[in-house]
Formats: structure tokens, sequence, C-alpha cells
């Protein structure tokens, strides 16, 4: 049986991507490089004001100084950050009136990709803001949104269309030099989305974007800015691909989530970057900084994650839970592969009085691969009867890929109560043997039993997110489950 | 001093008298010297921007200047006088050192198996040369810590223990650390435990200061357990306000070994205990236990690393704290699995309670797997006592204090449970109960009384 199973492991742990096509499109390059000059045509390129190009450079300034973080548990292979193309966009007319005008190979692009990119599927009723390389090519909805006030759009329109808004908000949880990879996406960023739910508006749809890397040689650094104002709620969504191709590409994107008093937002990401193929040849460096402030009283940030792409992640979705009250959660699974590394968790910070966060992580490696979940929880002295409860768990498929833990707990005031826990197994014989006694073979009771430890997390997504997600580890489960 | 000129001032320090190590050396000795001199100089001295030293408190130890003197310091006075630890129904073997020397004179061992060697450091490197130079530093050696290649560097004497294969030693031995004198003095110390085949040793190391200056003690304990060994380890840290300690515990562990280590910080200025347990053999076992009693603006840092190299080993470890007043604690456990280690158990618990909304509590349990057939968990709490437990107690005529206290006693009493020997659980026991009522933990037969003068 031994034998068997190892089989069916080794099918699990051989499927291929299949989001790994390349799409013929004309492409309107930058030069490589990266200095001030380039900063300062992608600035005049996006028409934009003053003050983002100040914002920019300053973090370009920022970011010479810096060096590269070495303290993940990954091996990153010098990057040289000369060699890359930091802008790449689609040769497009200035912007598209109606459907129809979209490049039909782009279009072919995200019908292949399964995204809804035409409101003709309103079935869907997710409203998408579709990123291909470094712009936004349609955001759909707009005007269903618009009548409650709600902003949904690029981020280059938003600066555009409510600088206000983008110059209040924006580097106000991630300030331009708060780590490496911020800012040398705060110097360099070309588009994103940007979401603004005004004062008690509950946001009729799930709100979406889907990012694509397409163009060869070149970064992604997108910008996702959410604030969602007093008595507001959002559930929005995350989703993203690339080609298969055989050099490593780096994706840094920064997130940024506002909730002001009573706002709740539900932030769900199924990262799906090319991992690379079984020999560790290509994929994606996905290096994300993510951080949300509850600002407000009684403010809501929840985080899920189901983290399957990338060949080197290094992703701490976290929250700063400063109003009185409020309450963030972090769902995570992740699953690593062939040689992928991941180095993602979360961290809470909490400032505020009464807050309490969740934090349920799963991991799951195979291969060769290195999954570590890596998180602070960290209680402020004045964050009186404050509470947190984590939960870290590991499952490991075979014999040469490894699970770390490595969580940081400080708590600073009495009246808190914290408390971790983890586990590190395997799938036990145990439980296939008394799967295959009730008539179930081997190969459904490994999906099964994944797919129970997975369950956890995936319940927490948006039911369209689910069913991809689902998919998603069936494809890596692909063999072993039904 | 900052950590700059500290850093250049050990390595000034130690070419100033490396000449004179050399002649009193045996070669191997002087060459682990030199190998962790290198090492520390290419290392320099973790502070608190080093991931593994962030809580330490290094730069409050290092602000201080200390004196270091190869000389020897021995105390004027017998100290078998006045040191009594009696332990009470518990005899031991004490043996006594001097600001890290073996005590000139200390009572000679009687009754104890023959074979059986006990003496200083400094006879053991020429006397037992085989032996010694079989185990010493084996374990210090792989480690990457700069204040563990400090001690390497300086220590100069400590205990040595062998117990030959297939020997149970009939009585504790009791190790009796007494740093004394003035000035602000900087010891390092070092012991060498060897635990032959089948053979079973019991040690409790007492650390006592009899002086109210500012001491900053390096200490390293290096433990090599055979085949089907077993030690039982016990630490008693009793130092004052003042006193600085950076405490090493290296344990290596054969086919089918064992240890039960017991580290019990009752009272001290700032202390650190590094433990080190390499689990090197098939089926080895480390039981490791903490228990850490912290209050004013005392510092505790408790840094363990369990490395399981060979299948089928088992650990377990579990440190609970109680943090008083302003003190700050900390806790990072990593338990490692390498490759090839299958069916390991590993399992680490960290709980602790804070009193006051002053204390700090900081944890980091770490897990680190490289093979899939394992059962590894961790857990870790920071949390205050049971409400509904004080009501409990009060509704049943027991005061409010002495409820808090009975509850903390309660919980750090898990641990003690775990101890073997009857006599010591008992006499620990009543050291801990008198720290938490705010006493002073004096051993009660000893006329030194350690903690009057504050």
């Amino acid at each position: 049986m031994e034998k068997e199973q190892d089989k069916i492991l080794q099918d699990f742990t051989s499927s291929e991507y299949k989001f790994g096509f390349i799409s013929d499109i004309e492409y309107e390059h930058f030069p490589k490089g990266l200095n001030e000059d380039i900063i300062r045509l992608l600035s005049e390129k996006k028409n934009e004001p003053e003050w983002l190009l100040e914002f920019r450079l300053k973090a370009f300034e920022r970011w010479k100084n810096m060096k590269m973080p070495k303290w993940a548990h990954l091996e990153i292979p010098e990057i040289n950050y000369q060699d890359l193309i930091y802008y790449a966009a689609p040769k497009q007319k200035a912007k598209y009136a109606s459907l129809d005008e979209i490049d039909p190979e782009i279009k072919a692009t995200f019908d292949k990709l399964g995204i809804p990119i035409g409101e003709q599927k309103r079935l869907s009723g997710v409203a998408m803001d579709a990123v291909l390389d470094s712009v936004s090519v349609k955001t759909t909805f707009q005007e269903t949104l618009a009548e409650k006030g709600i902003i949904f759009c690029s981020f280059s329109e938003a600066v555009k269309e409510h600088p206000d808004l983008v110059k209040k908000y924006l580097g106000s949880v991630v300030p331009y030099g708060d780590n490496y990879f911020a800012a040398l996406n705060s110097a360099v960023f070309s588009d994103g989305s940007f979401c603004y739910i005004p004062k008690g508006v509950r946001c009729p749809m799930e709100l979406s974007t889907y990012f694509r890397i397409n163009a060869a040689n070149s970064g992604q650094f997108e910008r996702t800015l959410i604030v969602a104002d007093e008595d507001s709620y959002v559930s929005y969504m995350e989703g993203c691909t690339a080609p298969m191709r055989d050099e490593k590409q780096l994706h840094a994107a920064v997130v940024e989530i506002v909730a002001l008093k009573n706002a709740e937002v539900k932030y769900s990401t199924v990262q799906n970057w090319y991992p690379g193929d079984k020999e560790g040849k290509g994929g994606i460096y996905n290096f994300v900084t993510k951080r949300g402030i509850c600002k407000g009283d009684n403010s809501k940030i929840s985080w899920t994650q189901v983290e399957t792409g990338s060949a080197i992640t290094w992703k701490y979705p976290s929250t700063i839970l400063k109003g009185d009250n409020s309450v963030s959660e972090f769902y995570s699974v992740a699953v690593t592969n062939h040689f992928q590394q991941a180095d993602t968790g979360t961290k809470m910070i909490h400032l505020g009085k009464n807050t309490s966060s969740t934090i349920v992580s799963k991991g799951i490696s195979a291969g060769r691969s290195n999954n570590s979940y890596r998180g602070l929880v960290k209680i402020a002295k004045n964050a009186v009867n404050s509470r947190n409860f984590s939960q870290c768990d590991s499952l490991l498929l075979g014999d040469k890929c490894g699970a770390h833990t490595f969580p940081y707990i400080e708590v600073e005031n009495e009246s808190s109560i914290v408390e971790h826990e983890a586990t590190t197994s395997k799938i036990s014989e145990d439980q296939i043997f008394y799967c295959n006694q009730r008539g179930i073979s081997t190969e459904d009771a490994v999906g099964l039993i994944v797919n129970g430890y997975a369950r956890e997390v995936l319940n927490k997504l948006p039911m369209e997110f689910a069913v991809e997600a689902q998919k998603l580890l069936q494809i890596s489960l692909e063999g072993s489950v039904g | 001093m900052d950590i700059e000129t500290s850093y250049k001032k050990y390595i000034r320090l130690f070419e100033e008298i490396s000449s004179k190590l050399k002649n009193e050396d045996s070669e191997f000795v002087f060459n682990t010297r030199m190998a962790a001199f290198k090492k520390f100089k290419d290392a320099g001295l973790p502070d608190h921007n080093h991931e593994n030293y962030k809580y330490a408190g290094i730069a409050e130890i290092l602000s201080e200047d200390y004196e270091f003197s190869l000389e020897s310091r021995q105390a004027l006075v017998d100290l078998n006088q006045f040191f009594e630890c009696e332990v009470k129904d518990l005899d031991t073997h004490v043996i006594l050192l001097s600001n890290g020397e073996y005590y000139q004179n200390n009572k000679p061992i009687e009754g104890i198996n023959e074979n059986v060697i006990i003496c200083s450091l400094k006879e053991a490197k020429f006397k037992h040369k085989e032996i010694f130079e079989k185990y010493y530093n084996k374990t210090v050696s792989e480690s990457n810590d700069s204040y563990a290649a400090l001690n390497a560097m300086f220590a100069n004497d400590g205990l040595f223990i062998y117990i030959p294969d297939n020997t149970k030693v009939n009585k504790t031995i009791q190790l009796v650390n007494l740093t004394h004198g003035f000035g602000n003095k900087n010891v390092f110390k070092r012991n060498l435990v060897v635990v032959g085949k089948n053979a079973e040793l019991s040690l409790i190391i007492c650390d006592h200061t009899l002086n109210n200056s500012k001491n900053f003690t390096i200490d390293i304990t290096e433990s090599y357990i055979e085949e089907n060994g077993y030690l039982q380890y016990h630490t008693l840290q009793n130092e004052p306000n003042k006193s600085s300690v950076i405490n090493n515990l290296f344990i290596q562990l054969e086919r089918y070994a064992r240890i039960n280590s017991f580290v019990l910080s009752l009272h001290g200025g700032i202390i650190r205990n590094n433990l080190y347990a390499k689990l090197s053999g098939e089926n080895s076992e480390a039981n490791l236990y903490g228990v850490n009693l912290t209050d004013r603006k005392q510092r505790i840092d408790n840094f363990t690393i369990i490395d399981h190299i060979s299948p089928n080993s088992t650990s377990n470890e579990l440190y609970k704290g109680i943090l008083d007043e302003e003190a700050k604690g900390s806790f990072a456990g990593r338990i490692i699995v390498r490759p090839g280690a299958q069916k390991t158990n590993a399992y680490q618990t960290n709980k602790n309670i804070c009193l006051t909304p002053e204390a700090k509590m900081r944890t980091k349990p770490q897990l680190e797997i490289y093979a899939d057939d394992v059962k590894c968990s961790h857990g870790a709490t920071v949390g205050q006592l049971d409400e509904d437990a004080l009501f409990y107690l009060r509704q049943r005529g027991i005061d409010y204090k002495e409820a808090r206290l009975l509850l903390m006693f309660a919980f750090v009493n898990d641990i003690l449970l775990k101890m073997e020997i009857e006599p010591l659980r008992n006499r620990v026991a009543s050291l801990i109960n008198a720290r938490l009522r705010g006493e002073f933990s004096d051993c009660s037969h000893c006329l030194l009384n350690c903690h009057t003068r504050e």
C-alpha cells in the first residue's frame, strides 16, 4: 500500500500548470533598467500630478539605500533590478468606450482564463477590474456601482478622477519606505485597482481584480487601495495567473485597506502565479506587502488567501487594529510543490481596546518545496482585554519537503489573552486505512483528507472564489481527488 | 560601554592573555580557544539587532564595564564552613566553585562509585586527557553563538564529571557556584559532564552571589549522554537583581539516551538561558522543563533549540513563566527535524501569566521540519489567572491574596511534579512558595544569606 500511496502522491505532485499560455499582444515597452528618468517617464506617460511623481521619487531615493531583506526562510537568487522592464502595456487606444473595442486577443486571454470581462455575463454578479501586465484593461459594472456612489476603477483613473481621495489614503497604511519591496513598488507601480465605498453603503456585489502577467522580462508592480467609509461593507477578491516562461519574473505589489468606523472589508485572494516547472525553472517571485488598518471603532478586516502559485512567495497580509472593538481574521491555505518556496503568514497588531483577531493557517508541502508560516501577534500596552487565537497546521506530502512555523507573540499588558497552536503531520496510515476499510480508494481518501484539512479556510471564501479555489486544489491534487 | 567597545575589549583582552594561556593550556585546549576566537572575531557580539538576542537585554548588560582576570581569586575564608546548602533529606555530594574556579578546599567526595571522576576542568585536561579531548567543546564548536565562543576563549576552569559505563551514581551531585569579592566581574565557567553507557547521574547546579557588585557570568555546561545513559539535570538560578547571566546548556544524546532537564529561574537581574539539545541517536529522549518567576525590572529570556537528527527520537518541552511588576520575559523555542529523522515526536509548550499591566511577554515557538512522518506540535499562551478559579477559592473562604498564590503555585507545580527526586522537589516547591510570597528564598540552613543584602 505504501507504494501505491507514493504513486498517488507522485501523481498529485506532478500535475501541470493550466494557465501557462502566452498571448500574442502588441506591447509598448520601456527600456530595461531602473533610474530616475524611467520613473519620470512613467509618471509622464500616465499624466500624473506632481505630488504623485514626488511620492515615487521619494520612494526611489529610499529604496536605493535599502537592502533586500534576508530574514525569510527562503533562498532568493540575486535579482538584477536593472535587467527588468518596469512598464509594459498592450498598445491600445486612449480608452475603451465599449467592450467591442478591446483587442480581441486580450479579450480572448481573459476568456481563456474564465474571467467574465464581458458585462453580458451578468449572472456571475461580480464587478471586475482586469489588469494585464502594467495596466488596467477593463473595469466592468462601473455604472451600476456609481449609482450607489461606489468608486471602483483602475488606479490611474482614480488618480485623475478622484485625486483627493487617492492623495489622502495612498501610503497611509504602507508608507513609501515601509520595506524594500514596498519602496520599490511605490517608486514604479504602474496601475492597480482603487475602490471607495461611501458612508453607509453595502456594496451589492463582489468586487474583483484579475491580474495577469503576459509580457516577458517585465516586472509587475500594481497597487490596490480600498477605502471603506463609515458603516460600509465590501467584499473584494483578487486572482492572478502568468504564462510559463523559463526566466523568473518579479511581482511586487502593495495592497492598502482602510476601514473606518463600523466598516467591514473582506479581502480574498486566489494566488496562482506560474510556480515554475518540475525542475524549479522559471516562475514568479511574489513579494507582496498587504496591510489593512481598522481605523475606526468596531471595524473589521478579514483576509482569506489560497496560495498555490509562485516560485517564491514572500507575503504577510497584516492588520493594524487601531479602533476599539475592531476585529480581524486571517484564513490561509498555502500549497507548495516541486521547488516552490513560501514564507507567508500574517501580522495582527492590536492597539485599540477589546480588539480581537483569529488566525487559521494551513500549509501543505509536497515535492522538494519549503513552506513556512511566519506571523506576529502583538498586543500593545493600551490594547486592554484583547484576544487572539492562532492555529497553524502543516501537512507534509513527501519526505523531501519542509514545513516550518515561526510565530512571534508579544504581549504587553495583563488583561489580554493570546493562544497559539501548531501541528505538523502527514496523512497517517490509520486515516487511509479507515477510509479503505469503508470502500474508499486510497486515491479518493488522500483527496478527501486534504480537502477536509483545507475546508475551514475554503469555506471562508466568497462563493465564486470557493469554486475556483476548490478547482485549483483539485488541479494540484490531480490523480488523487475525484 | 557600547557593543562595539565591548567587542574590541574582548579581542584586546584575549590577545593580551593568549600567550599566558598557551603556557598553561594543553595544545588541544589552546587550539579550541583560537578557533573560538576566530569565530568570535568574525561574528561579532550580537545585540538586540540580532534575531536570536532581540530581547536578551544585551545592551543593558554591556553598559557596565566588567573586570576579567586570569589570576586566581580564591576565597580567603573557608567556604565549606559558610556554605551548607542542605536540602532536607537530600544527601548530596557538594562541590564548590568560587568565581568560576574549582574551590581548592573542596571536601573530598566519599562513598561514591569507583571509577567515577569528579575533578576540576583544569586538572582534567591533563590528567584525563583522552576522555577530555574526546568530548570537550564538541557541541559548542558546532554552534554559531558568539557568547558561547566567548566562553570557549576565556573559560579556564569548572567542573568535570565522568560517569563510566554501567554506573549508577548513588547520590545527587550538587555543584554550587559562588560569586564573591569586590568589583564588577566577568566570570566564565565551564562544566563538562559525560554519562557513559547505561550510566545514570543526577546533577543539580546552584548559582549564588555573595556580593553586591554587578557581575556578568557566561556559563557553559556541556553534557554528553552515551547509549542508554540517563541524566537528571537541574539548574537553580537564584541571583541578585544586579547580576547578569548568559547560561548555555549543550546536550548530546546517543541511542536510547535520556535527559530530564529543569531550568529553574527563581530570581535574577538579567537572565538568558540558551539550551541546545541534539538528539543524535535513535530513540533518544529529551524532556526539557523550565520555570521562571520574574518581577521588578528583571528580565528572563529562554532560548532553546531542539535538533532531531535520528529517527524515532522524542522531545517534550514545557516552559512556564509568571511575570509580575515590570518584568520582561521572552521565550524562543525551535524544533528542528532533520531530513531522515522519521517518526520523530516533538512537543513544545510555553505558558505565561502576566500579573500587571507593565509586565511584558514575548514568545516565539518555532517548527522547522524536513521529514514527513513526524508528529510535532507547539503551543504558546499568554494570559492571566483564571477568574473563575479565583472566585471558586474565595467562595470557600480563602482570601484574595492567598487564592492568587495558590493558583500561581499550581501553575508551576505541573513542572515540579516531573522531578523524580522527592526531597529536591519539596525543597524547590518551598523555595518557589517563598518566592511567590515575595520573600527572598534563602536556603534555610545556609549561613551565607545570599539575598539579605539587596
